[in-house]
């Protein structure tokens, strides 16, 4: 046994001859929150599939609560709790029948207080016999989240559980993915939003497959070696198409009304800013923001190179 | 004008779909080829060459001639020799032969004296249609083939009159009723329908709906979902059964002359055949639209080449031996020879065998092609 809750190294996975994962190792420590980030399509679900037994790596070996990912998938099922990026609870089925169900499948002792229990947490009591389809999308994750939960996995593998939930309800769920670590539950949560990837205590970053870069946001923004630069001068938004066409600006983007930009080489961006037309505004250095880290990276990496067949 | 174009949209974008879906496409051009092979090949209203028994009291020249005759006829196919009646029921019972040719020892002796001898034809009425074109054709064969012995010092026999007496007794259903064949057999072909289609539904549903990913995520082993789905489905079976064999006693009176135990395991073991069929269609599927275009496909020759709409001895020997390999054409053969025959285990051991080989092997393809990952 190691403290990794999830120690893999050298994953690859090949749907024909694309390589979706490319490469992949991750050591998350046990009772930590990972954010998985990347744009879509880079092999953050894939990952998180592997993980827990769904999908048989191509190459790579690694364990999962110490437990091989390849030879004891069925054992490392039994402790970890995985939430699809889909709903996939039965949407014909009652919120209680679904709660019924999954703790009928992992066997769970006094399921009727167990179920009650979870649907009173859930604030469903009234609604307990209600279709599980006729949920708002919210309320469909809390359901999801409660029932991946209620077999006290060890791991939690979220994939994109907030994705068009609205604020309230995100914050909600973020609340209880903290309380859930404070229980010493180990999650990999992959998502789009940077406020969320901020709430983790460390994150990865995947692109095209390949595991670009991970640490704590701090290491991630200060490993990215970007200067950025912030305009919040009325018209500023005029200049953003010059901006993108300077060589030395490696990204050029609006928040709200003010616009940054970034390079890693800070002598050549202060040269553009100190140049005219951009003298004209008011510039001020800032710590880039994940965005902007994200964005570089993205640049950086460059297009999809691989082969899709 | 706007109209025509936004058809053509439309229409373009169908048969884009239709291309995609292969299996769909598929089946519109292999239901149309199979049922023209089914139908214009191996389905046979007038089934010929159907198995025959002989039994000769005394062998002599005039009873091989008659064999002999039977034997060039088109409709019966002279398979065996028995040397008692008992030989003959057995082979009944098993559903072997469809006629049993008696040729009494007086026979010839008769002949001679022009007395009228008898000749008993023994056929398996079960299912009407299959004997009744040979029966009407056994005097015109018995008589064709005895005017060429009436030669030299027998030319005086030679006439145009019948001299020989075809006695017909028609077995286990003397009064020809077509419900008694048809009733017991579709217990087997809406167990068929039913089974294979739900069952066929039972992962693509999961697949579709996008809940197969949460069972793969928990704890579940293939056999366990397999029997899991499938148990549900036997109960429902043995609803229908009991329908369906209440309405054969008080609506059509169709008798029940065999044991009940023996037909309750064949209903079970047929019913569980069926279901593992089905579920092995739903591993392979990926919509339940294909699902049920296999359950379709499957159906059609189940109905068409079992024996339950056309005499299963009539069809050619490819179509029998497709026969063989459904489920349906054996447990019809128990289900009527129960019923109507009052047939035991023993003569039935071999449809037992042949369902539960089918079990074993299509439970083996479903466990095989079950797959406890997304890959």
């Amino acid at each position: 046994m190691n403290d990794f809750a999830v120690d893999v190294k050298s994953l690859v996975k090949e749907f024909g001859k694309t390589r979706v994962v490319d490469d992949v190792a991750l050591q998350i420590p046990k009772g930590q929150v990972w954010g998985f980030l990347g744009p879509n399509g880079s092999g953050k679900t894939t990952t998180i599939r592997m993980l827990c037994g769904l999908l048989t790596p191509t190459q790579g070996s690694g364990t999962c609560l110490g437990l091989d990912i390849i030879t004891e998938a069925e054992k490392i099922k039994l402790q970890t709790g995985y939430m699809t990026q889909k709903f996939s609870f039965w949407e014909d089925l009652s919120i209680r029948e679904n709660l019924d169900f999954v703790s009928r499948m992992y066997n769970l002792p006094n399921r009727k207080a167990k179920v009650d229990d979870v649907i009173a947490r859930l604030d469903l009591t009234q609604r307990q016999h209600q279709l599980a389809g006729d949920l708002s999308g919210g309320w469909k994750q809390r359901l999801a989240l409660a029932a991946v939960t209620m077999h006290n996995p060890k791991l939690l593998l979220l994939d994109e559980p907030t994705a068009g939930v609205d604020p309230k309800a995100r914050r909600e769920f973020w609340d209880q993915i903290h309380e859930l670590t404070n229980q010493g539950i180990t999650i990999l949560v992959s998502t789009h939003y940077m406020d969320e990837a901020e709430r983790c205590d460390q994150i990865a970053y995947l692109a095209h497959g390949k595991l670009i870069t991970q640490g704590t946001v701090r290491d991630v923004i200060a490993a990215s070696n970007l200067t950025t630069y912030v305009s919040i001068n009325k018209g500023v938004r005029q200049f953003a198409s010059a901006l993108k066409a300077e060589d030395d600006i490696e990204n050029v983007s609006y928040f709200g009304a003010a616009l940054h930009i970034s390079s890693t080489n800070t002598v050549a961006i202060e040269n553009v800013i100190k140049r005219a037309p951009f003298d004209s505004l008011d510039w001020q250095k800032i710590t880039p923001s994940l965005e902007d880290v994200f964005i570089s990276l993205m640049t950086s990496v460059g297009n999809d190179k691989r082969d899709y067949q | 004008m706007n109209s025509l174009f936004r058809i053509w949209a439309i229409l373009s974008k169908e048969m884009i779909q239709m291309r995609r879906d292969r299996m769909t496409f598929a089946m519109m051009v292999g239901v149309p080829i199979m049922q023209l092979i089914l139908f214009g090949f191996a389905i046979n209203n007038d089934p010929k060459g159907l198995p025959t028994a002989v039994f000769i009291e005394a062998p002599d020249q005039h009873s091989r001639t008659i064999v002999e005759g039977f034997k060039l006829s088109e409709y019966f196919d002279v398979v065996t020799a028995v040397s008692n009646y008992q030989q003959a029921d057995d082979l009944f019972l098993k559903g072997e032969i469809t006629f049993l040719l008696v040729i009494p020892a007086d026979f010839t002796k008769k002949l001679v004296r022009q007395e009228m001898p008898q000749l008993l034809i023994s056929a398996d009425a079960s299912d009407p249609a299959a004997s009744s074109n040979a029966i009407a054709k056994a005097s015109v064969i018995v008589s064709k083939a005895l005017n060429h012995d009436f030669v030299g010092s027998l030319n005086f026999l030679k006439s145009t009159k019948p001299n020989v007496d075809v006695i017909i007794h028609p077995k286990y259903n003397p009064q020809g009723i077509t419900q008694y064949n048809i009733v017991p057999g579709l217990l087997g072909v809406i167990l068929t329908m039913t089974s294979v289609m739900i069952t066929s539904m039972a992962m693509t549903r999961e697949r579709e709906k996008g809940n197969l990913e949460n069972i793969l995520a928990m704890p579940v082993k293939p056999f366990e979902v397999m029997v899991g789905k499938i148990a549900p489905y036997v109960l429902i079976g043995l609803i229908q059964t009991a329908i369906i064999l209440s309405a054969a006693s008080f609506l059509f009176e169709v008798p029940f002359l065999g044991s009940f135990m023996i037909l309750n395991s064949a209903i079970l073991i047929f019913l569980l055949a069926n279901l593992c069929l089905g579920f092995t269609f739903s591993t392979i599927a990926t919509t339940q639209m294909q699902a049920m275009q296999m359950t379709f496909f499957f159906f059609l020759p189940s109905l068409l080449l079992s024996g339950f709409m056309f005499p299963f001895r009539g069809m050619p020997q490819w179509a029998q031996l497709i026969g063989e390999m459904l489920p349906l054409t054996h447990f019809l053969r128990i289900v009527r020879g129960v019923m109507l025959k009052a047939a035991d285990f023993s003569h039935l051991a071999n449809e037992f065998y042949a369902l539960i080989g089918f079990i074993v092997l299509i439970g083996i393809v479903a466990i095989a092609r079950y797959r406890t990952t997304l890959d």
